[in-house]
């Protein structure tokens, strides 16, 4: 296997590249961190999990006085990045955004990696699913679409959002199981991610896109789609009048697609002492507060040993769902 | 409006116009370099732009294509030698010219056609983009899958002599595209238990790998029979412009017509523009014996073309996210770098960003004019950098540019297996270029198909149901069809 070495030469040239030459062992017993920190992103530069780790990765950097660089690891639906972060030696210098995809992929059989790989250092965000339709939709409301579902034979209505067994696809299965129908009573048509959904949503191509409100704002505030309703316990403030599915249904269903900050397994205690409170300082922060509004991003906080539970639970919730969807292998 | 007057202050900014500036420079002296092609200059600018803000970023693109494209034309007339593969088709004629004592009057000509030519694609992409996303805003995966197929149908002008060959190389393109998560089923494909393989093979380390590296390799094999040529120095070039404008407008409209054309096709490029402007230049003319015998006509038609072709190859690109030629496949690499994902709604979600790029597509053709000016002065000293100093820093520059897509080694290493694997390719009549279109269009194929299949409950009378789709569906069947029809005529007459 030439991935964990292949990285490990990485993470050198980007330091050489970076003018980390400064820093190399001589300095060795300094207090973390003495030298620039590398934050892998697994996602894309411009979604939603990038625009959060580069605010945390500024704000970290303005206070521990090193630079924090965001590096995204892209592709395989999120296992690359995620293993860059897992195999990375655990010395708090690469440290990274784990997502909701590391309690699911493992169940897929794309990875063997699950919760258990990284030592969790600060859950941040979480978003709920939402349901969106065509702004011309003949189902203004989340009850009328609710109840079409119910009465149309299984496979009239398709749905987009995300890949196959991606977290979108859970949240519809989630939400057909949690109406007594089958998971797959409304065909999943898989996509490259939330936008090209929308793309299709506002085309005509499929009739529901369950992904998050905020990743759903541009097509809705150019008027061609429709937030009918979140999954969540309670209404998103940026987004006040689309209501939830359990007032309108009676649905008591969520799930979320939550980010987080973790290191490699074994970080550590002294240096995770220090990144631990500073990432706390930055989720209480007025500023990190205000970007998270305004994008309509939820915030939700956990300590490392609250983080790890918050995992536990979605990984064995997550590994249910995905068997009762049929989208576990082994 | 707004945001024409944001995008007039973005495009305004010193720093932006100093990126300008510079990329100028280093387009025209990667255009006029034999061998270093307006690809490669888009290619080594990747690490650049990296550290970028998005309206420099592009900006430093779109000049520098612009001037490599023109560049290219200086060697071809000095020493013909066409500095990239764009000014091929008329080298032989431009040098023909030199020798007989025109040289003043050729640059001049190259120079004035070519910025005329890139305004006429720039006009053309400013009016044709935004219509074209407003009707794309409505196009679903069928209408997707179709264009994919028109897309790779274009392979066709990719190759040049060896029919077998151009489909061996697109279907390589294809092969390499399924490496990865699957799109449909979202497992990995071929990918050996890699984990660096599961996110595909990356198209822009591959282009940077066979296109610059393969180019390195056979420099480096003939690093010491170039250089040795003595250059005149030019004299009033501008003399005599006015009489070939009042007698060859047309040939110039109809070759920048030509030239955005073909640029817009998917795939096919500047230099396909201006080989087939020049043979439709001659096809057409009063006075075909005069052509390879340095005359003008042949020029002005295709030095037109080529230029055109630029601005050209941008509409698919920002439309669809379909590249119009090589350079526009890293660009949209580059857009999705700067969270601007090509497509209808970028017009209406950064509108401000289209306009910057329109803007700075107009001001690097105009600069183009002092500039290539200065260029053709001083060519004399351009042409004498000695290779064996600038092939290795181009090397670099392709390491650099080929870490920063993926931010691994893995990126590096793609990029120099490829390179290997393009320099065998072309060293057996193997064209690369199909291979890069089917690379690139594999993803978009597979997956809208998948797609289109799932919505219509596996009717594939459903690919024809919608209107456009229906339309497109039927044209891309109705070329194929005659694309056969007329090899078996072929082959039958044989």
């Amino acid at each position: 296997m030439s991935a964990p070495r292949s990285s490990a030469l990485a993470r050198r040239t980007l330091l050489a590249a970076s003018g980390g030459l400064l820093a190399l062992p001589a300095l060795g017993q300094a207090r973390f961190p003495n030298r620039p920190v590398q934050m892998v992103v697994p996602w894309g530069a411009g979604g939603g999990t990038d625009a959060t780790a580069r605010i945390v990765a500024a704000m970290l950097e303005r206070r521990l006085g090193q630079p924090f660089n965001v590096v995204n690891r892209t592709g395989g639906s999120g296992v690359v990045g995620h293993s860059a972060i897992a195999t990375a030696a655990p010395d708090g210098y690469t440290i990274g955004m784990i997502t909701v995809e590391i309690t699911m992929m493992h169940w897929q059989g794309l990875t063997q990696l699950n919760p258990e790989s990284y030592t969790p250092l600060a859950l941040m965000n979480s978003d709920p699913p939402g349901v969106q339709v065509k702004h011309d939709s003949p189902f203004q409301d989340i009850k009328a679409l609710a109840d079409a579902i119910k009465s149309r034979p299984a496979g009239t209505f398709k749905a987009s959002g995300t890949g196959q067994g991606g977290i979108w696809h859970l949240a519809l299965v989630g939400w057909l199981q949690a109406m007594g129908l089958k998971g797959d009573h409304v065909r999943w048509v898989p996509s490259n991610g939330a936008a090209p959904a929308m793309q299709e949503l506002a085309a005509g191509g499929v009739d529901i896109v369950t992904c998050s409100v905020p990743e759903a704002r541009a097509m809705i505030d150019a008027g061609r789609a429709k937030a009918l309703a979140i999954m969540a316990p309670e209404r998103n403030p940026m987004f006040a009048s689309v209501p939830t599915l359990n007032e309108t249904l009676g649905i008591n269903y969520s799930v979320g697609a939550w980010r987080g900050i973790a290191a490699p397994k074994g970080l550590p205690a002294e240096v995770a002492g220090v990144l631990v409170p500073a990432l706390k300082a930055v989720f209480d922060d007025q500023e990190f507060k205000t970007f998270m509004t305004q994008r309509g991003f939820g915030m939700i906080y956990a300590d490392p040993q609250g983080f790890a539970r918050f995992m536990a639970e979605g990984d064995r919730a997550m590994g249910e769902a995905m068997r009762g969807a049929g989208l576990a292998r082994g | 409006m707004d945001a024409l007057i944001q995008a007039f202050g973005l495009v305004f900014d010193p720093s932006v116009l100093v990126v300008i500036l510079l990329s100028a420079v280093f387009g025209m002296f990667v255009g006029a370099m034999p061998g270093l092609t307006a690809t490669m200059a888009t290619a080594l600018l990747v690490p650049v732009t990296f550290f970028m803000p998005p309206i420099p970023a592009l900006g430093a693109i779109v000049t520098a294509t612009a001037m490599a494209i023109f560049a290219g034309d200086i060697p071809a007339a000095m020493l013909r030698m066409p500095g990239t593969p764009a000014s091929a088709a008329y080298a032989d004629e431009s040098y023909e010219m030199t020798k007989k004592g025109q040289l003043n009057l050729n640059m001049g000509v190259n120079l004035v056609f070519s910025v005329a030519g890139g305004l006429v694609g720039v006009v053309v992409l400013i009016a044709a983009a935004p219509a074209l996303a407003e009707v794309a805003i409505n196009f679903s995966s069928f209408e997707y899958f179709w264009l994919a197929c028109l897309g790779l149908t274009c392979a066709v002008f990719l190759t040049n002599a060896d029919a077998v060959k151009g489909f061996l190389s697109l279907f390589l393109g294809l092969l390499l595209a399924t490496v990865g998560i699957d799109p449909s089923a979202g497992f990995p494909r071929f990918t050996f238990g890699e984990v660096e393989l599961m996110q595909g093979i990356n198209f822009i380390a591959t282009m940077i790998g066979m296109f610059a590296v393969s180019e390195l390799l056979r420099g480096a094999v003939t690093v010491r029979d170039a250089g040795h040529v003595v250059v005149q120095q030019v004299g009033d070039m501008f003399r005599g412009l006015g009489a070939v404008w009042r007698r060859y407008w047309f040939n110039f409209l109809r070759g920048s017509v030509i030239g955005t054309v073909i640029g817009a096709l998917p795939g096919a490029g500047a230099d396909i523009a201006a080989w087939i402007s020049y043979a439709v230049s001659k096809r057409f003319s009063k006075e075909p014996e005069k052509f390879g015998t340095g005359h003008v006509e042949g020029i002005v038609d295709s030095t037109s073309a080529n230029n055109s072709a630029l601005g050209g190859a941008w509409i698919p690109a920002l439309v669809f996210g379909i590249p119009g030629d090589s350079i526009t496949a890293i660009v949209i690499g580059v857009l999705y770098m700067k969270n601007m994902n090509p497509g209808p709604t970028v017009f209406t979600e950064n509108p401000q960003l289209i306009y910057s790029v329109f803007l700075i597509f107009i001001l690097a053709n105009l600069i183009m004019l002092p500039l290539g000016w200065a260029a053709i002065k001083s060519a004399r000293q351009m042409l004498r950098t000695p290779r064996n100093l600038l092939l290795p820093c181009i090397l670099l520059f392709c390491i650099v540019g080929s870490f920063a897509m993926t931010n691994s080694l893995y990126g590096v290493v793609l990029m120099l297996v490829m390179g290997l694997f393009g320099w065998f390719l072309e060293e057996h009549g193997i064209p690369v270029a199909p291979l890069i279109l089917g690379l690139v269009l594999g993803e978009m194929l597979e997956q809208t198909f998948v797609q289109s299949m799932i919505k219509a409950d596996g009717h594939y009378l459903e690919f024809f149901a919608r209107p456009i789709a229906g339309v497109l569906g039927v044209a891309t069947l109705l070329i194929w069809g005659v694309m056969l029809a007329r090899g078996i005529m072929r082959s039958a007459r044989r």
